[in-house]
């Protein structure tokens, strides 16, 4: 099972990818762990300064901003 | 063409009289907000296509193991060319405390950032002209230079809250980019949604403000209370900004509406500044790093530097 974290700490945008993430695995009904990382030593831990970051599997995809619908498909998918 | 539009609709469209004061606030405001929302998507959609908009992981490494003037040139310089969303302060501060980059160089960077940002500067060109724009930023450059080494004289590291220095970042991994234009494309949309949708409210407001100002306060009572030349106009201007907030694009409206009823132009420079740069809500953010004797030496600070820098223009206007 993919395991997806989103980094942020507590910002609206955070909240927003993290729904958008579960929304679009239900879609492809592919099945995630998904886990909010509000710890700001674990998000600059990755690596990320700028939030919402998001980690797939251990490797960071994004940093900073809303992410597109395309690219979120992509992370549950691939 | 924003002026013609806003006249079409005004006062032909709603048959209102351009001498009155609700004509001649609607008028303000229609005209401000087509011409500033336009501006504001084109801005950075053409910014977002050259991916010339930063992210502060690639300031953090431009930044490093540099000398002390370099360093902080680059962070003045990068502050004013990143809009970036106060949210990411916070990690922005740890981030540059743990690539071991002075604190005065990121004050520096803390201070011009919320100040500058090149798609202010654009629409203060567009509204303000020029002339203004430049004498704006590079103020603004220069309180952000200077406020970071007075900083650095009080040695602000003992105000660090204690957990920051034992964050270890890890290996900075920069995603990597869709450099097609398709993907550009996507990127500069995005760009212009995030953006937008972050500051859109507090341009609305600064529009708003700028329009009932140039509407409904009469000339005379600005000639009394705002530009009496007396030497409290600035430290007012600037205390009066400290609680307020609003982006940098926001506050240029009523700059704007400010500066065509006469308020003396160092007073305006002192007011916007103050407006963008310093804020409750961000003194709040960087409270969870900095203990409060040190934002209020931050506070201090720039509250002096604006002052300094609206009697300058004053002083250099009236000569």
């Amino acid at each position: 099972m993919k395991n997806i974290k989103v980094l942020g700490s507590g910002c609206k945008n955070c909240e927003t990818v993290a729904n958008l993430i579960r929304i679009a695995a239900q879609q492809a009904s592919v099945e995630i762990e998904l886990e909010k990382v509000t710890d700001m030593a674990e998000i600059m831990g990755h690596g990320v300064m700028s939030t919402p970051g998001v980690v797939v599997d251990g490797t960071v995809v994004h940093a900073g901003g809303l992410p597109g619908p395309d690219q979120i498909r992509k992370w549950v998918t691939d | 063409m924003f002026e013609s539009l806003a006249g079409w609709l005004v006062y032909d469209g709603m048959g209102l009289d351009p001498s009155s004061r609700l004509g001649a606030a609607l008028h303000f405001f229609v005209m401000d907000v087509t011409k500033i929302f336009v501006m504001l998507v084109a801005i950075i959609y053409v910014m977002g296509l050259l991916r010339a908009l930063l992210s502060p992981e690639r300031v953090r490494e431009y930044v490093r193991n540099r000398p002390d003037w370099q360093a902080r040139g680059m962070a003045v310089t990068l502050g004013a060319v990143t809009p970036f969303c106060s949210c990411s302060s916070v990690p922005l501060f740890i981030g540059f405390v743990e690539a071991g980059i002075p604190l005065g160089v990121t004050f520096s960077f803390l201070i011009a950032s919320p100040m500058i940002n090149e798609v202010a500067a654009v629409i203060l060109v567009g509204i303000l002209g020029w002339k203004l724009a430049a004498l704006y930023v590079a103020s603004g450059l220069l309180v952000a230079w200077v406020g970071g080494i007075v900083m650095q004289w009080f040695k602000p590291e003992r105000w660090v809250e204690g957990y920051v220095w034992k964050i270890h970042m890890g290996q900075v991994s920069i995603p990597e980019q869709d450099t097609t234009l398709r993907g550009r494309h996507d990127y500069a949309i995005a760009e212009v949604r995030e953006i937008v949708g972050r500051i859109w409210s507090w341009v609305l407001i600064g529009i708003g403000v700028g329009a009932l100002f140039h509407g409904f306060v009469p000339e005379t009572w600005v000639s009394e209370h705002l530009a009496s030349g007396n030497w409290f106009d600035v430290p007012s201007a600037v205390v009066l900004g400290i609680p307020l907030y609003s982006n940098a694009t926001g506050i240029i409206p009523v700059a704007e509406a400010m500066l065509t009823k006469g308020v003396a132009i160092g007073t305006t420079l002192a007011l916007m500044m103050s407006v963008a740069a310093l804020s409750l809500p961000e003194m709040l953010i960087l409270r969870k790093v900095i203990k409060w004797q040190g934002l209020a030496l931050f506070v201090a600070v720039l509250a002096v530097a604006f002052i300094l820098v609206g009697w300058g223009f004053n002083a250099l206007a009236s000569i």
